[in-house]
């Protein structure tokens, strides 16, 4: 992360270096085409919201960026190298971490433990090397911090177990978690569905620190005003391609919907590829 | 963790109590039961032991208590690794026969092979962990549910120990490595066998990895959500592989005990051993649904279904109400799971 990629507003970084590009993604699934020449590009500081309709290749898109499905063609570069991921933790040691529409946390276990799942932290000496024992303070004591830079004031208890949290502050976890590790990319799948007006508010209110902390996020929904609300851009997928880039100052909500059925398109200098 | 247990068994949270929550008692009852897995069954144990010191003549008499503790470090020593599948959400209905299989080992290199006391008991110890890899690969690489896995592997170790052992048993001599474990440390008029000693370092090892490290963390995570757990990017199927062969580690110890405790092995000792393990972790307040329990719970299980045998016997109460006791405390053990996973924040 640079200093620069802190700004939110990015409106004058046209020349900066894309964090993640992806380029002619083709995905198929027998004869079934899942992706047909996908392009994309995400920028440190900025929210884009990828939206279209049921089968329109979202998840598909997703899968291939944050490595959970190989991508049968393409390229894809993350800070300008290329990479080719065969895992989800190829994905997340080159910097992506993704929260799936399936809560990826544990309930039973605490909101630290939930944090440093798969990357505990040993305690130092003997107890660590040899008895292998985790540093459970320290863990604690990075978790409670990283909830407070966050701003979060729901999470109080940072030893509360994750099924006593309500479905709001279970997605405010699993979301607090792309941003503890020094990733550089958060993809959210659909972090708002099934979420009541006050825990979307506060998820939402995550999503745009975390941009403001410099990451770039990739936010899928299918909530049109969320999308509008939060997006810098929108990548909208239509039939396994990408149909249009807006953004909300220049497209509004039904040219949106228009754009993901088809009953419009966009010309390709109105639109907002960067 | 049993000093964490007994100390909030002493004090069911102070402070909880002051805060006017609008929790009910049995909401509040609910939540701390939830916290404290072994919390329960310990209230158990403590209770029946107070009964049957009332009822039951000699029941607290040390040498009475002493045997009670030798009688179950068989199932005891079981217990450690059926807890540890249980936690995956899994179950191990093989763990008795592969014990049964892994002291045939033993007792059958030393005694009728001449082979040397401690290289038969390594090559036992070594069969056990053979018989977990095994149930760990074929639920993991083959994709098979625990259930179907190890119904398969139980009938597999039973063929393969009645047809090496011809269903016979074999004793050994008093003074065979192999019997060791049977021999007693007397501490005042309490008398420990050091296979009870060998069960208890069990639990501890167990149970300090599972509280302290990382692998221990993993394994809960994958008990509660595997799909979750593998998302957040452990290797699940690692996890579950290490469970089932450190659950054979503890069936090549196991069978060590047991040598000791009947002075040799016996083909046809190993159907009930399976069936008392997953009671006794069971009634240790493990739930049978994954991720939630503690292995020092099925430590507890394994003491009450002894005290329940022990002080009816002793009560002079017809046996098969001991059966009929175990029964009923399996249920209400589930029963009180169930009840506790439906905890509200």
């Amino acid at each position: 992360m640079t200093e620069t990629a802190a700004t939110p507003q990015q409106s004058d970084t046209s020349s900066e270096q894309p964090i993640l590009e992806a380029e002619g993604l083709v995905k198929l699934f027998g004869r079934v085409v899942g992706l047909r020449g996908v392009d994309l590009r995400l920028y440190p500081g900025e929210v884009l919201a990828v939206i279209g309709d049921n089968g329109a290749g979202k998840s598909t898109l997703i899968k291939c960026l944050s490595g959970a499905m190989v991508p049968d063609r393409g390229t894809m570069k993350v800070e300008g190298k290329q990479v080719s991921f065969k895992s989800t933790q190829e994905a997340r040691v080159a910097g992506i971490e993704t929260v799936y529409q399936t809560l990826a946390v544990a309930p039973a276990l605490d909101i630290a433990s939930n944090l440093y799942l798969a990357r505990e932290i040993r305690r130092p000496g003997f107890a660590g090397s040899v008895l292998r024992m985790l540093d459970m303070k320290a863990m604690r004591q990075h978790a409670s911090d990283h909830i407070k830079s966050l701003g979060i004031s729901t999470l109080q208890n940072i030893n509360q177990a994750v099924e006593t949290l309500s479905g709001g502050q279970r997605q405010i976890v699993a979301v607090a978690r792309t941003g503890a590790f020094g990733s550089k990319i958060a993809i959210l799948d659909e972090p708002t569905a099934a979420l009541g007006v006050r825990e979307t508010e506060q998820v939402l209110r995550l999503v745009r620190d975390l941009r403001d902390q410099g990451l770039g996020v990739i936010l899928i929904s299918h909530n049109m005003p969320n999308v509008f609300e939060t997006a810098d851009r929108i990548h909208i997928q239509r039939l396994g391609g990408r149909a249009a880039t807006i953004t909300p100052e220049s497209h509004s909500m039904q040219d949106a919907v228009a754009i993901m059925t088809g009953a419009m398109t966009v010309p390709e200098d109105e639109q907002s590829v960067r | 963790m049993s000093n964490e247990a007994s100390q909030e068994a002493e004090t069911p949270a102070s402070a909880e109590e002051l805060v006017p929550t609008g929790h009910t008692p049995a909401q509040r009852i609910q939540h701390i039961l939830h916290g404290n897995p072994a919390l329960s069954p310990l209230i158990v144990l403590v209770l029946s032991i107070i009964v049957f010191g009332i009822f039951a003549d000699n029941f607290l008499r040390p040498q009475a208590l002493s045997l009670l503790v030798q009688q179950m470090a068989v199932v005891g020593a079981l217990a450690v690794g059926q807890t540890l599948i249980i936690l995956t959400a899994g179950i191990d209905l093989s763990i008795g026969m592969a014990m049964v299989l892994s002291s045939l080992v033993m007792v059958k290199l030393n005694h009728d092979n001449g082979v040397p006391g401690l290289l038969a008991l390594l090559i036992g110890i070594g069969v056990g962990i053979l018989t977990g890899v095994l149930n760990g690969v074929l639920v993991t690489r083959v994709n098979l549910p625990p259930f179907i896995v190890t119904l398969g592997t139980f009938s597999i170790f039973t063929a393969i120990s009645l047809l090496y052992a011809a269903g016979q048993t074999i004793a050994l001599g008093p003074d065979a490595l192999l019997v060791w474990t049977g021999k007693t440390l007397s501490i005042g008029s309490v008398s420990v066998t050091w296979g009870v000693i060998l069960m208890l370092l069990l639990y501890l090892g167990v149970g300090f990895s599972l509280k302290n490290t990382a692998w221990g963390r993993h394994l809960y995570a994958t008990g509660d959500d595997r799909e979750a757990s593998r998302l957040a990017g452990i290797s699940t199927d690692r996890v579950l592989l290490s469970a089932y062969v450190v659950a054979g580690f503890t069936v090549g110890i196991a069978a060590w005990i047991v040598c000791g405790r009947v002075g040799g092995a016996d083909p046809n000792a190993g159907l009930n051993y399976n069936l008392q393990s997953i009671t006794a972790v069971v009634i240790g307040g493990t739930s049978l649904f994954g991720g939630r329990g503690l292995v020092i719970g099925s430590l507890i299980g394994a003491l009450i279904v002894q005290v329940f045998n022990s002080g009816l016997a002793l009560a002079g109460v017809d046996p098969n109400y001991q059966v009929l006791a175990t029964g009923i405390l399996v249920i209400l053990a589930v029963s009180v799971d169930q009840w506790i996973r439906r905890v509200k924040a």
